[in-house]
């Protein structure tokens, strides 16, 4: 995999299908419906339960802003990673460019799926932390390489995003 | 006849006002609290963003928040406050708002 700044984008080439594969869950990731931890991690509190007023409004006034927020965000990346369909060879590597002016969205939407999935499989800072740990042997240990990787690309984006 | 000076110091609903009045006087502070999960440059950069904070000014807070657990991003208004943790939650950190001592 290589990672490369273009004129007007982010090229992530050399993608090979096991990665590409993770690019195409970020959406799914995000979806925080029926998982109680990541609901409560993504729409966490804007202040101590004792400031109930404050509390209650952000629910009503707020939250549906964000959700729509995270969602614009997500919409935008899904319809990027429609770029990954064109891989014609099935275990081809393929590319992806992220337009310049779709980076905030993607740092958001990987984000959003990096916390729901931390939260999810309820991560030890510890395991968080490991980024040397042993190859993947369940579910739970494709989430953390799944947290890393999402980091990976964050931090390849921001480096991009300030220079 | 009575007075209107009396008849306002004994009408509570007057009082009542005033006090809401004083309680969104009182200073407020935007908290951030650590977080595992945020990379560390990103809140960096949410700080620079939202704050309008030079990059060391924002790593030091940053740096604060990793170490101590939280860091007082600002204080003042609390309708000021509330927006500002509005948008730090946009970007999914975990900001809240309390009241200063």
């Amino acid at each position: 995999m290589e990672f490369r700044r273009q004129k007007d984008c982010l090229e992530i080439s050399e993608l090979d299908p096991f990665l590409a594969e993770l690019l195409r869950q970020i959406p799914e990731s995000c979806n925080v419906e029926g998982v109680e931890g990541a609901q409560e991690r993504i729409f966490s509190a804007p202040a101590a339960t004792s400031e109930s007023e404050i509390c209650a409004e952000w629910k009503v006034y707020v939250e549906p802003e964000l959700r729509r927020l995270f969602r614009s965000a997500t919409e935008t990346v899904t319809a990027d990673l429609a770029q990954l369909n064109g891989c014609t060879k099935p275990f081809a590597n393929c590319t992806l460019r992220i337009p310049a002016e779709n980076a905030e969205a993607w740092l958001n939407a990987l984000n959003q799926a990096r916390l729901a999935i931390a939260a999810k499989y309820n991560f030890t800072d510890g395991e968080l932390c490991d980024h040397y740990r042993s190859p993947i042997g369940s579910r739970r240990d494709l989430g953390l390489f799944q947290v890393n990787f999402y980091g990976f690309l964050q931090e390849f984006i921001l480096q991009e995003m300030t220079l | 006849m009575q007075s209107s000076f009396g008849s306002s110091v004994e009408n509570p609903v007057v009082e009542q006002e005033t006090r809401a009045a004083e309680e969104l006087d009182l200073p407020w502070q935007v908290i951030v609290h650590n977080d595992p999960v945020n990379l560390m440059s990103y809140v960096t950069m949410v700080f620079q963003k939202v704050f309008g904070l030079t990059k060391e000014k924002a790593e030091k807070h940053m740096l604060e928040v990793h170490q101590l657990g939280r860091s007082i991003l600002w204080s003042g208004m609390r309708e000021r406050a509330e927006l500002y943790v509005q948008q730090l939650h946009g970007y999914l950190l975990l900001a809240t708002l309390e009241r200063t001592n």
